[in-house]
């Protein structure tokens, strides 16, 4: 536990350095712009970091199989979480839409036909997330789909810092010893799912596997992780991975 | 509309006043706010501040403060601040500070602006609380109106909807099981997406038609189908529909254009409901007065007493149909007034022709033409001069008895008070009636005083009517000289104080404590009625009802230019929430009170109430400044 943490914190001071390398051999301008731009110096305080949720929504959770239908994010800081620069895609799949994918997230194979290929809004993307601190909830899923379809489009893969917020509540549920003592009570552990973390901190129910509503509650979420368990004045480092 | 703002714009769209906002408008609010997250017990907004936002409380719940730190309201989910100080001058007047953890909606200034010049309830539902009673008021003077209603209002539930692949004998079972006369025919979506929409679980749908009660009959029962006919076959030619936020007047023509019984109504291109042309005819207006004549054909007091029912039916058909209160109070003493003189025409049938004149006097509610359904009986004797009681005092009390016990019979309580004709102290000749008058105005104790406020609304209901005129005389000339009698009443009209307002489902006291319903009459109206008659006294009028004594209190320069219409639309506004309680009660078939249970008050009227409390709230605290306790009283202090 203590090792991973440390490991953590040591990347943390790595991805400034890997950004700027990246930049240097990245031959698709659009992912060089991205890269060019960098990230806030590792001991940027929180409350002065530019964020911006993102939210995947995929047909499934395999990386190999299944593949990114839409996209939502929108920046915002601790104090506000402006809706009007909120960006939202639906992206045709480059595998086929099953049923139960539909009826999961809403998007209808109509829908997904009209719609370009994640290429196509990739520029428009990259440049969203360009300079910013990226906030997910659980970043096993952005993280691979989003490198894994940008490598098979341009050939190049991506890699950046995220701030998960469900590894955050992981941190206050799992690793505490209060959790230590359920789990020896054969208690179930603490849902960390993003609308049980939401209900934690009094935000409302909101509509799940909306990419663009989940990006909203997730900026929603971290606004709140930090109101009440961490110090705007505390490094982004400390949280990113 | 994008589908992803879908959150923002259906919570905003259930309060007020965005509920009142047309889609469009309040899609273009949904897409610009900025939230924010508050801890509980940090600032939100601070004094002095410079702001350029609404407030919208999405979760949590806030408190707002005075400059002073007293404490000016508490607000939960779906209400507003900060409006105060965007129509000022952009700077905080009431702090205020998140009482839990709270995610806020900010609306820029530009946004707010831009509202409240596009949509005149918005903006008149965000100005200080005297347009807004106003709004409040006018716009249920308009509901009846079916140019201005919209359609959606005669919505009562979803519609009935069947796949295109159920058989005709499915679909008719649906139907009947849900006690409607018709569904909608879904099939799936053609490609066009102009005909397709989405439904609770967001599966994709196309609207093919509506199959009706009728259709059964000359479309399958006649044409010999086969029940098990799919649906969809029958499914033909073009479906007319309806926009949920067109007029019901809109709703009626296209009916009548399309010669059709059944209308679908949709939101955007999903459907909502369906209209049927009853539901429209049964918007319109009836009317009551069939009922006084039926009260003066009833030959006995079981006759009159099953009438009960239609008095009741009666009212919730005034207020449901728009009456204003004044309206409905006033048919209400008529109706009540009708029974009276049928009783005593009964009675005089009965006992034989009465010994000397009188005049049978009605008080309270009644007398001010402020009745509603939920009232007991204040009454009493006014007799002749030459009335003897040893003589003619067994007649009376009988009349009195028919009169009372036949009131009781119709649905009148007796008055716990003892105030009717039957108590021997209310049944007096003329001269004994003026003598306590003057005797209430010149030395008035607290016993007295309680006698004024029932006695001083008088109406006569039978017999000679200038008994009362007399009496009346008394009080106007008298009242207005006796500032010692005016301080007294004025203090007593202070007796019941109204709450501060609500917060979530509490009534919210001064205090800051909760109570989970509140008596509309006892905290509202009644004190409201008390502090007008002070006014109506000073200023000698020898009107009743409340609203034509604040006619006769305008008149005069007693009270600041506006007072007045505030105090007009305080008590309209409570009259209306009063009654439509009532309404409420009887529709759910409980016995109709004056307690109101704040989680069944809409929102928008709880806004309403909240000022309408502050007005009855600020003409209390006037009160005691304008009637003073004289100076050279001989009582002691």
């Amino acid at each position: 536990m203590l090792s991973h943490r440390l490991t953590a914190r040591s990347q943390g001071h790595e991805w400034p350095s890997y950004l700027q390398r990246r930049a240097a051999e990245v031959q698709d301008p659009s992912l060089q712009a991205f890269f060019a731009a960098g990230c806030p110096a590792p001991e940027t305080p929180i409350g002065e970091a530019p964020l911006v949720a993102l939210d995947l929504e995929t047909t499934g959770l395999d990386v190999q199989r299944h593949a990114i239908v839409s996209i939502g994010l929108v920046p915002f800081n601790l104090s506000r979480i402006p809706v009007a620069e909120r960006r939202y895609w639906v992206v045709r799949p480059s595998r086929p839409l099953s049923e139960t994918s539909i009826t999961y997230h809403h998007i209808t194979h109509s829908e997904v036909a009209q719609a370009p290929d994640l290429e196509e809004v990739l520029p428009e993307l990259l440049e969203a997330l360009a300079g910013r601190v990226v906030v997910v909830h659980f970043r096993h899923i952005e993280r691979p789909f989003l490198d894994e379809a940008i490598k098979a489009r341009l050939g190049e893969g991506i890699r950046f810092p995220m701030i998960d917020t469900m590894s955050l509540e992981a941190r206050l549920h799992r690793l505490s010893l209060w959790s230590r003592l359920r789990r020896w009570m054969r208690r179930p552990p603490v849902s960390i799912r993003l609308g049980d973390s939401r209900r934690r901190y009094g935000l409302p129910d909101y509509q799940g596997h909306h990419a663009m509503v989940d990006a909203l509650a997730t900026a929603e979420l971290f606004q709140a992780q930090v109101a009440r368990h961490y110090d705007p004045t505390h490094p982004v480092s400390a949280l990113w991975t | 509309m994008d589908a992803e703002l879908l959150e923002i714009r259906q919570h905003m769209g259930r309060f007020p006043p965005f509920d009142v906002l047309d889609d469009e408008l309040l899609d273009s609010v949904a897409g610009q706010v900025e939230v924010s997250y508050f801890k509980a017990g940090s600032d939100i907004l601070q004094l002095d501040q410079e702001l350029h936002e609404l407030c919208y409380i999405r979760s949590g719940a806030v408190e707002v403060r005075r400059r002073t730190g007293d404490l000016y309201d508490r607000l939960g989910e779906g209400d507003i601040f900060g409006h105060f100080s965007l129509l000022r001058n952009n700077r905080v007047r009431f702090p205020a500070r998140a009482l839990e953890d709270t995610l806020i909606y900010h609306i820029p200034e530009t946004v707010f602006q831009h509202l409240c010049e596009a949509d005149e309830n918005f903006a008149d539902f965000v100005e200080l609380e005297r347009p807004r009673l106003e709004a409040a008021v006018e716009e249920h003077k308009k509901a009846n109106d079916m140019m201005i209603t919209r359609v959606r209002k005669l919505l009562t539930r979803y519609p009935v909807m069947v796949e295109a692949g159920a058989s005709v004998q499915e679909a008719a079972r649906q139907i009947t099981e849900a006690q409607a006369s018709a569904a909608l025919i879904l099939d799936e979506p053609d490609g066009d997406p102009r005909y397709t929409f989405a439904d609770s679980e967001d599966r994709p749908w196309r609207l093919r038609g509506i199959l009706t009660d009728s259709d059964f009959r000359t479309r399958i029962v006649a044409e010999g189908l086969s029940p098990d006919t799919p649906v969809g076959e029958l499914a033909s030619g073009r479906l007319i529909t309806i926009q949920s936020d067109e007029s019901v007047h809109e709703a009626m023509l296209c009916m009548l254009r399309n010669n059709i019984h059944h209308l679908p109504v949709l939101y955007r291109r999903r459907p909502v409901g369906i209209v049927h042309l009853s539901d429209i005819i049964r918007y319109e207006t009836h009317s009551s007065l069939y009922l006084v004549s039926n009260i003066f054909h009833q030959s006995s007091i079981e006759g009159l007493a099953r009438l009960a029912p239609d008095v009741r039916a009666a009212f919730m058909r005034m207020v449901e149909e728009g009456a204003n209160s004044q309206m409905v109070g006033s048919a209400l003493s008529t109706i009540g007034r009708s029974f009276v003189r049928r009783l005593l025409e009964l009675a005089e049938e009965a006992l034989g022709p009465p010994p000397v004149a009188y005049c049978f006097m009605v008080n309270g509610s009644m007398a001010r033409n402020e009745q509603t359904v939920v009232t007991d009986q204040d009454n009493a004797l006014i007799l002749a001069d030459d009335f003897e009681p040893a003589q003619h005092d067994a007649y009376f009390l009988a009349l009195a008895q028919f009169v009372s016990d036949g009131l009781a019979a119709c649905g009148y309580a007796y008055c716990k008070g003892e105030v009717m004709a039957t108590n021997p102290q209310w049944r007096q000749p003329v001269s004994v009636w003026k003598r306590y008058f003057n005797e209430w105005i010149e030395s008035p104790t607290p016993e007295r005083l309680l006698h004024c406020s029932i006695f001083f609304d008088l109406d006569s209901a039978y017999g000679e009517e200038a008994y009362v005129e007399q009496l009346q005389d008394v009080i106007a000339t008298k009242a207005p000289d006796s500032p010692r009698f005016l301080a007294a009443m004025a203090r007593n009209a202070l007796n019941r104080k109204p709450p501060l307002g609500f917060f979530r489902t509490f009534v919210m006291e001064k205090d800051g404590k909760h109570n989970n319903s509140i008596n509309l009459k006892r905290r509202g109206t009644a004190p409201l009625v008390d502090l007008i008659r002070v006014h109506a006294l000073a200023c000698g009028s020898r009107a009743q009802n409340s609203f034509e004594r604040l006619d006769d209190i305008a008149a005069t320069q007693l009270l600041a230019p506006g007072v007045g219409d505030k105090l007009r639309y305080a008590m309209e506004l409570l009259s209306m929430v009063r009654l439509r309680h009532q309404v409420f009660d009887l529709q759910h078939e409980h016995e109709p009170d004056n307690n109101i249970e704040p989680e069944n008050v809409a929102d928008n009227e709880r806004h309403h109430l909240k000022d309408a409390f502050q007005v009855l709230s600020h003409a209390q605290k006037f009160l005691k400044y304008r009637y003073p306790v004289p100076a050279h009283s001989g009582r002691a202090r």
